[in-house]
């Protein structure tokens, strides 16, 4: 949706329109809702972002300034709910601090399994999506935020940037980072093999 | 030390150096006299050529990953959670996907 389009809609919300209300969780609720699926791995935590976006969104709709568009800033909303209630969870994995931004070994590659040419259809088995969305789950919360709204969500580098309160160097960094440890595990994961589901346990 | 170690050592610092440019490399944005020097390298090195092409595979996969669909009980019950109900529409799901 363009700018323009954006400020018609936000000059009604902010006179408290019901439609436009709802015109704003038509538009968006889908991908908020997918974005949060992602960030959290599970239907229930992915729905209670979801209600708590629109409803911190409605909340303050007053303090909107239009600097990003209506897209972006609830892409924020529902990222700072959900690195919260993931916080709670599993405080381990987020932290709380800017995660250091070095060069650790444990980014070198080490798994040189040449996996592009496999066939298209062990890309597409049950498992395999699976295995790729385990390491979506696997990523710490600081990455796996940035993958997600660039890589998934198909946001630009300065979109991501404005969604996260992120310098773009920050997300070229981590996005760097989310996509090495993700390629490392998928060739891991194709290292060894289809899985044939009938022979699974 | 051997002669072929010294040279796996310096691929590997080589190696490393590359590494930060790669994803402006797989994204086409890498300034091209960069891209000319990692071809280069990657002529001559195949793992770094491997984990180019398999890190362009992993993000193609991941942007070729079927979207999840915002299920119609999960929007009716947003609805109402924001007062909104007597606005709610269902949506052209079909029953029961899985959502992930």
């Amino acid at each position: 949706m363009s700018q323009q389009d954006d400020s018609e809609l936000v000059a009604r919300l902010k006179a408290g329109d019901q439609a436009a209300y709802a015109q704003l969780v038509n538009d968006h609720a889908a991908r908020i809702y997918r974005l949060a699926l992602r960030m959290m791995g599970n239907e229930t935590d992915a729905e209670d972002v979801l209600q708590e976006t629109f409803l911190s969104a409605f909340k303050s709709i007053d303090n909107f300034e239009e600097r990003a568009s209506l897209s972006t800033w609830l892409y924020r909303i529902a990222t700072n709910a959900a690195l919260m209630r993931l916080r709670r969870k599993e405080p381990e994995l987020v932290s709380v601090e800017e995660p250091v931004e070095r060069d650790d070994g444990d980014l070198l590659p080490r798994q040189f399994f040449d996996f592009c040419c496999l066939p298209e259809e062990d890309f597409l088995r049950a498992e395999a999506r699976a295995e790729m969305l385990r390491a979506i789950d696997e990523l710490p919360a600081t990455l796996r935020s940035v993958f997600i709204l660039r890589d998934v969500e198909g946001l630009s580098t300065e979109e991501t940037a404005a969604a996260l309160d992120l310098s773009i160097s920050a997300v070229k960094s981590r996005l760097m980072r989310a996509r090495l440890k993700l390629r490392e595990r998928l060739a891991t994961y194709f290292s060894q093999g289809p899985v044939i589901p009938e022979t699974r346990q | 030390m051997s002669t072929v170690h010294l040279q796996h050592e310096h691929n590997r610092e080589t190696c490393r150096q590359y590494l930060e440019s790669l994803g402006d490399y797989v994204e086409g944005t890498l300034a091209a006299e960069l891209c000319r020097e990692i071809e280069a390298h990657m002529a001559v090195c195949d793992n770094c050529r491997i984990v180019v092409n398999t890190l362009a595979k992993t993000i193609t996969l991941y942007r070729q990953m079927p979207s999840p669909e915002l299920p119609n009980a999960v929007r009716e019950r947003l609805f109402a959670v924001l007062d909104l109900t007597p606005y709610y529409r269902p949506g052209p799901e079909s029953e029961d996907e899985p959502t992930r």
